[in-house]
């Protein structure tokens, strides 16, 4: 199968798309005739343009409400925010309102809206264009929240994204956009709340997330040279979260990691571990663990910036301690 | 009123007095009820700015949309939603045009264009662009109506949504309703500018007009020509309607402390219905005995829209979750 890239295979889930449906549009800043400041538009001016591939002035509140708006009424619109930091702007639209109008129509009136940006630290971006912030979004009721980690699973969650009737975040780690994945060329779509067991063992259970999937996979491929065989799953999406797929795991395994490089307190990783406690508590042979980035800002200068994430060295620990628990 | 040049007939313009009478007697009886504790939540009357809702909704189709706010009983009424179904709402009632899950601020009819009532200031401008936006994308005729307080016209929302509208030339019409008082903070003391139509033609060269609020025959054909430019692909309209909220912010609120007593007796004097009443006889489209006649029939409806919530069921708590997701995804 051929190889493209993370960003090539979300664009080709959106092309596919925009071909199919003509009520789909894009909007953001820089995304028409440019094609987006990370390419996630380029060459679709050309096809569809200026209605379709909406340049905006930088007003996140107001096209995120006026994408409501169009939801509401036919359209379906994909937000794009360059940086998701820029989400922050719209967050009364999207938790009053986009969240919740399905419920408050009881049903009748449908949200299709694709919210996507770039998440993660990485590139001395600083702390406003380094954020993640998609437990925000899984703690209210109403979002799905998809956070590929791979070419295959960004093109396939996209395209179900597109295609379904509700508010999705769809969240690009910018150190995943480059990297490279089988990917069939043909339309296909990936179920939400369906993880992926990356990698099969029996020592441990680790759950990672976007950016710490391959490297958890690498520093795993390093353990089993050592004897240790780490069973690593990806959820892929954390509304709705397969819980199924990780109690399943940990029954084998009877120890749990989460690898997460956003915030701790009341995290992704927070949630995981207790629903583990309440539905798996009697398959656990050690502690739950939390690897999470620092509490903090994302500082600018490397060796600051380098200081607030999970390096090599402390996944290896986190993983070699919960072993040997 | 200087109404010489009307182009509607006798059976429209009763149709106004007929929708505004419909509008003020439900919310005395919503009132009353809620007095009674029938009424478990909030409740924002519309009373004195009928003319606003019936003159503008009196242009539209049932495809058009209309985005309100948290005083939106008389939007969702003029839009043609049953005074049984906003009853049912407001007592919580499964039977309520939200199925009970909004009351008083969130009432709900899409299938006739009823895109929601608001707890929130600002969000029915962008939405109401919203919809705009859709219907040009999909080449429709829809228009699409953002009615919205003198409260929203200082939020960002109404320059973005504005800003947005009026760029991408899209069939909207904002109706600003501008009742002197967001909450009880005066406009006066809100803004520099309370021309909001001078705002609109100014900031951001849109059609603006400013009518008097209470006059429903000026309302009407303000939209009436902001309805023809929207369908028409001339782009977004604002409509600057001054009036008068004569009960409080929402029903057991204190409602001293901000406006006098002098100030809601001279606007009492404007009320629009009466004014309208008046102007219907002195043109000879009715006689006083027409206009009982329509007293009589809206009072039958609204005492069978009570009856109907008060009977019927409460939603079955096992349903509290339902409705949050669509399909797929």
């Amino acid at each position: 199968m051929r190889e493209i890239t993370f960003t090539e295979a979300a664009r080709e889930a959106l092309t596919e798309q925009m071909a199919l449906d003509p009520s789909i549009f894009v909007v953001g800043e820089g995304i028409g005739e440019r094609g987006g400041n990370f390419n996630t538009t380029l060459g679709l001016y050309e096809k569809y343009g200026p209605m379709r591939l909406r340049d905006t002035p930088i007003v996140e509140r107001g096209f995120v409400g006026m994408c409501a708006g169009a939801a509401m009424t036919g359209a379906r619109p994909v937000v794009d925010f360059m940086i998701v930091d820029f989400i922050l702007d719209s967050m009364g639209e999207l938790l009053n309102q986009i969240s919740k109008i399905q419920y408050m129509s009881s049903g009748r009136i449908k949200m299709p809206m694709v919210l996507r940006g770039c998440i993660g630290i990485g590139g001395a971006a600083a702390t406003h264009h380094s954020g993640s912030y998609y437990p925000l979004f899984v703690h209210i009721p109403g979002f799905r929240v998809a956070l590929p980690s791979n070419p295959y699973d960004a093109k396939g969650l996209l395209t179900t994204a597109l295609t379904g009737d509700n508010p999705v975040l769809f969240l690009e780690h910018k150190l995943l956009l480059n990297r490279r994945g089988s990917v069939p060329e043909e339309a296909y779509k990936l179920p939400y709340g369906q993880a992926a067991v990356l990698r099969e063992g029996s020592a441990a259970t680790v759950v990672a997330l976007a950016v710490m999937v391959p490297k958890v996979l690498q520093i795993c491929d390093e353990l089993a040279k050592d004897g240790l065989d780490i069973e690593v799953i990806d959820p892929r999406t954390l509304a709705p979260l397969d819980t199924t797929t990780i109690l399943e795991s940990v029954r084998k395994t009877g120890r749990l990691l989460i690898a997460d490089e956003t915030f701790g307190p009341c995290g992704i990783g927070a949630e995981i571990s207790a629903q583990v406690m309440e539905q798996g508590f009697d398959d656990l042979d050690a502690p739950i663990a939390r690897l999470n980035g620092a509490h903090t800002p994302t500082p600018y200068s490397p060796t600051l910036e380098n200081a607030v994430i999970p390096d090599q060295a402390a996944i290896t620990k986190a993983i070699r301690d919960l072993v040997a628990e | 009123m200087a109404n010489e040049d009307i182009a509607l007939n006798s059976e429209q313009l009763l149709a106004l007095y007929h929708m505004m009478v419909l509008i003020r007697r439900t919310e005395e009886q919503l009132a009353r009820a809620h007095q009674m504790g029938l009424v478990p939540g909030p409740c924002h009357t519309y009373v004195g700015e009928e003319a606003i809702a019936a003159g503008v909704c009196a242009n539209l189709r049932e495809d058009d949309v209309v985005f309100s706010t948290h005083r939106g009983h008389g939007h969702a009424l003029a839009k043609g939603v049953s005074p049984r179904a906003v009853a049912a709402e407001l007592f919580g009632k499964a039977t309520g045009c939200s199925q009970g899950r909004g009351g008083s601020m969130h009432l709900f009819a899409p299938e006739i264009g009823l895109m929601g009532t608001s707890g929130i200031v600002g969000p029915s401008i962008l939405q109401g662009a919203g919809a705009g936006y859709s219907f040009k994308l999909l080449a429709s005729d829809q228009v699409s109506v953002a009615f919205f307080g003198d409260g929203a016209v200082s939020n960002g929302a109404f320059h973005e949504g504005l800003n947005m509208a009026a760029i991408w030339d899209l069939p909207v019409i904002f109706v600003c309703e501008d009742n002197m008082y967001a909450t009880e903070v005066a406009f006066r003391d809100a803004t520099r500018v309370q021309d909001v139509a001078q705002r609109a033609r100014v900031s951001y060269d849109m059609a603006a007009v400013r009518v008097d609020g209470n006059d429903v025959l000026a309302v009407h054909r303000a939209a009436e020509e902001a309805v023809a430019r929207a369908r028409a692909g001339g782009g977004p309209s604002l409509i600057d309607c001054k009036t008068y909220r004569a009960r409080p912010h929402a029903e057991g609120m204190r409602d001293g402390g901000y406006r006098s007593a002098e100030e809601m007796q001279a606007w009492k004097e404007r009320d629009p219905i009466a004014a309208h009443a008046a102007w219907l006889i002195e043109a000879g489209h009715a006689e006083a005995a027409d206009l009982d006649a329509i007293e009589a029939q809206v009072n039958s409806t609204v005492d069978d829209a009570i009856e109907f919530a008060r009977a019927s069921p409460f939603p079955d708590p096992s349903t509290a979750a339902d409705f949050i997701f669509g399909a797929g995804g």
